[in-house]
């Protein structure tokens, strides 16, 4: 047995205060890699079946019908909204689970905060990881799009970033809210049903938000999916928008990546210290 | 003991959860090096104490320092030199015992390279060598609190605090977990442990603070403890559930002190055997008798009127 040196000499509350994230980043990715057929498999079918049944399908019966949708094709009207939609799913699987686990089920977020990481640096650590799994999802998606031949330009690529910031935004916010909530089985119900749901049917995913009766905009207007898909298929392939709309999208995106990381903090360090 | 730094100062500790008091005003210190110990039910106010002290609760008022530090003013400074061993486990259930290790030491900032041999240290401390790659939801009880104290150690820290630590497991796996935290103190390391268990108080602690319902009711060495409130034996009689009461007036002539249970009446004496011989003589035959010497328990029931695990 090696001598003890003991903690004094051994740690330094200062480096941790400053990288203790990236602690919380690592154990995150440890555990993706555990995953890792699975998150493979899913990061491929999910995307092939989608945009082979409504890509190909719906898409064939528009095109034909129509010509497209907003000036280009449909797939390619549709993948800027598609790479958002997967981005919050995967950013909110991989922050809400985690809460809901370092929390409840497994309170692996106490042993955390036992050391010297804070409840800020557990949220900070499980978003960027997050990210990192929305980056990989998202990179996937893209590059079965390309192969759909959804993409008309290379400028088709940007929908990754818009989809980013798409992940950013709803999983900071929504880490969040479950770390607040109390009752895990119908915080899924209800966010599976009334959140998730509505967001991507009445986003402008399908079809272009303005199509829409106007009692029903308001559920595009709240949403990142749509903020970002409008951003997505500008930078895509051109679609008109105004600037004073480029900054409301883009205003409203770092808002809420803003608003949804500070809410975050506030409520696990509260739940921590409880 | 009494000429080493103080780790560890509280003075008129208050913890309210609204119109619950859970800490009482509890003054304490504690020494580098010492094993000082919360002895009290449920429910006393310890588990409580020790959140304040690991720097994930904060007080009402009062004032409390950690290594010279406030814990609400240097959380993250406090914390990098305390190894938590929480009353129920929260190892990370997807990652293997060797993994579970080599992440609780990068929560402190340690480097790999650090971290690696450690590894090999405690595993062999923990008896989990062989179960290195295993899961740890495949563990057993006894195996997953030896990991989560284990875990614990692996910043080397200035204090280890065990809450409830051999709560719900069985009597060998108690006397493995006792010996390796002997090792701890052996070496230096200063231990805080709650616990209801009288015979791991007597066995772990130098020194422990009798708790119940918030406040301190005693404070000394477990022998000292036992020395002041209780006496060297106690004789326990059975005369049946009905009788108990009835002959309950006889004893007290004849003892020091008597304590009448449900199941059980307790005379304390100096002389357990003389006593039980002095009841034969006037006719007083129970049913059942034990002599035993004075516990942490009789001193409990002697300060509180209660049994620790009522």
């Amino acid at each position: 047995m090696a001598p003890r040196k003991g903690s004094l000499v051994l740690v330094d509350a200062e480096r941790v205060k400053r990288w203790g994230a990236l602690a919380v980043v690592e154990v995150r990715v440890m555990t993706y890699l555990k995953y890792l057929p699975a998150l493979l498999s899913v990061a491929i079918a999910n995307p092939f079946l989608y945009l082979l049944a409504v890509g190909v399908g719906v898409g064939k019966l528009i095109n034909t019908h129509s010509g497209g949708v907003d000036g280009v094709k449909y797939l390619t009207f549709l993948a800027p909204a598609l790479l958002a939609t997967a981005a919050i799913q995967n950013a909110m699987d991989e922050t809400v689970f985690p809460t809901l686990e370092g929390f409840k089920w497994h309170k692996n977020f106490f042993a955390m905060n036992a050391t010297p990481i804070s409840g800020k640096q557990i949220v900070n650590g499980v978003l960027v990881a997050a990210m990192s799994r929305v980056l990989f999802s998202v990179t996937v998606y893209g590059i079965i799009v390309y192969l759909f031949g959804g993409f008309t330009s290379a400028r088709g690529w940007l929908s990754i970033l818009t989809s980013l910031a798409a992940g950013a935004s709803f999983g900071a916010f929504i880490m969040g809210i479950a770390a607040w909530a109390k009752n895990d089985d119908s915080f899924f119900m209800i966010l599976g049903r009334f959140v998730m749901m509505p967001l991507f049917l009445f986003s402008g995913t399908f079809y272009q938000l303005s199509t829409m009766p106007i009692y029903l905009r308001w559920i595009g207007w709240l949403s990142p999916l749509w903020h970002t898909t409008e951003l997505g298929r500008f930078l895509t392939y051109g679609h008109h928008i105004t600037a004073l709309m480029f900054v409301v999208h883009i205003g409203y995106i770092a808002a809420m990546f803003t608003f949804g990381i500070t809410f975050s903090h506030r409520q696990f360090e509260r739940r921590l210290t409880k | 003991m009494a000429n080493q730094e103080i780790l560890i100062e509280a003075k008129a500790l208050v913890k309210r959860y609204g119109d619950f008091t859970a800490v009482n005003g509890i003054d304490f210190q504690v020494r580098k090096g010492e094993s000082f110990g919360f002895l009290g039910p449920n429910g006393a106010g310890k588990s409580t104490t020790m959140r304040i002290i690991a720097a994930t609760l904060t007080r009402t008022s009062g004032d409390i320092s950690i290594l010279g530090k406030d814990p609400e003013k240097f959380g993250p400074e406090i914390k990098a030199h305390l190894g938590v061993v929480p009353q129920t486990d929260n190892l990370d259930n997807a990652l293997t015992v060797e993994e579970n290790l080599y992440i609780y030491g990068r929560y402190f900032g340690l480097s790999k390279k650090f971290i690696k041999p450690k590894i090999e240290e405690l595993l062999d401390f923990a008896q989990l060598v062989e179960k290195r790659d295993v899961k740890v939801e495949a563990l057993s009880g006894g195996m997953k609190r030896r990991l989560t104290i284990a875990r614990a150690l692996v910043s080397e820290p200035e204090i280890l605090m065990l809450d409830e630590p051999t709560t719900g497991l069985d009597p060998q796996a108690r006397h493995i977990l006792w010996d390796r935290l002997f090792r701890l103190k052996e070496q230096g390391v200063t231990l805080l442990i709650t616990t209801h268990y009288m015979d791991e108080a007597e066995q772990l602690c130098d020194r422990l603070m009798v708790m119940d319902k918030g406040s301190i009711m005693a404070e000394d060495s477990p022998a000292g403890l036992i020395k002041s409130y209780s006496t060297k034996e106690v004789l326990e009689v059975r005369f049946g559930s009905d009788r108990n009461a009835v002959v309950a007036p006889q004893l007290k002539e004849m003892c020091e002190r008597i304590e009448v249970l449900p199941d059980r009446i307790l005379l304390y004496a100096e002389d357990g055997e003389s006593l039980l011989h002095e009841l034969g003589q006037k006719g007083l035959h129970p049913l059942t008798s034990l002599v035993r010497r004075s516990s942490l328990e009789d001193v409990f029931l002697r300060l509180t009127g209660r049994t620790l695990i009522d």
